[in-house]
């Protein structure tokens, strides 16, 4: 038995519907909570590579640091910094409503909604400030 | 009638058997992370586009070496225990499963040693 699942193919009993799908209709709370999955793999996989990646690159010296940022600057990598921006900042953002809500706090569907709307409303101002920051029109 | 035996509630790992340990990790990097990713986000903005000696002028102040050091190792760790959940709800094939979560805790540590090197032989160039 160690090495079986419960998957329901394996044993037909009744396992809870996804909130995600055809079952329930979407909603702030569900939304936010996938997203949050989402650019946690989504900042596993290429923010920490990226990091790691320039740290490499700058520990090289100046000119294989110059020939290992080219790419960066070209459009899907200009793309891909952008992703990341919001990424870290819906994370962030919604990481710390997680941390409240682990203390007990803020648990009530209207406070969930209004802390949703300003998670929402906050990734988006400070990603939008960020890349008008670096990309110099600000 | 009680069917759990009383050491198991005092021992409290639970049928995982690692009790309530993954949980405080990620609990306890994400707060880590939060001073960490504002100084990250900081260094990004005023710096990635920066030439090379600025960069390297401003890593090789100890504190920043320090900062760069603890961001790397506690985002990969943040990183690997959140992806062990997401494999554990998703991939429901054992062997793959077992596959993927080495393989995630093999990138994490690869990708400490890496960044962590780096820091270091930038900060002494
Ligand atoms: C200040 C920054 C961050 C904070 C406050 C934060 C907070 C959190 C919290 C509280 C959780 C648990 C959520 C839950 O209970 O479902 C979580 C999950 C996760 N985080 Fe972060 N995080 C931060 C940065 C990062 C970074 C930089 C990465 C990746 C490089 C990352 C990757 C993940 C992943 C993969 C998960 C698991 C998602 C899931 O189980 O659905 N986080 N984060």
């Amino acid at each position: 038995m160690a090495t079986e699942k419960n998957t329901p193919e394996r044993h037909q009993r009744p396992i809870s519907p996804f909130m995600i799908g055809p079952y329930y209709k979407p909603q702030l709370s569900s939304i936010l909570s996938i997203a949050h999955r989402a650019s946690g793999v989504f900042l596993s996989v290429f923010g920490s590579a990226l990091l790691i990646y320039w740290l490499f690159a700058l520990s090289q010296g100046a000119a294989a640091y110059q020939a290992a940022m080219l790419w960066l600057v070209s459009i899907p990598g200009m793309l891909l910094l952008a992703a990341l921006c919001f990424a870290i900042y819906y994370h962030f953002f919604n990481g710390l409503r997680h941390l409240i809500w682990d203390t007990g706090r803020m648990m009530k569907i209207e406070q969930a909604n209004r802390s949703a709307i300003f998670v929402l409303s906050g990734s988006f101002i400070a990603s939008v400030l960020t890349i008008a920051i670096v990309g110099g029109w600000l | 009638m009680k069917m759990r035996h009383p050491l198991a509630h005092a021992r409290g790992l639970g049928s995982a058997k690692s009790g309530t340990s993954h949980w405080w990790g990620q609990r306890v990097t994400a707060l880590l992370l939060i001073p960490l990713v504002i100084w990250m986000l900081y260094v990004v903005i005023v710096y990635a586009g920066q030439p090379f000696q600025v960069i390297q002028d401003f890593f090789s102040q100890t504190i920043n070496s320090i900062l760069a050091i603890l961001l790397v190792l506690t985002m990969l760790r943040h990183a690997q225990l959140g992806m062990q959940v997401v494999i554990e709800d998703y991939v429901h094939s054992q062997p793959l499963e077992t596959i993927l979560q080495l393989l995630v805790k093999l990138f994490a540590f690869a990708g400490a040693v890496t960044g962590v090197l780096a820091v270091i032989r930038l900060a002494l160039q």
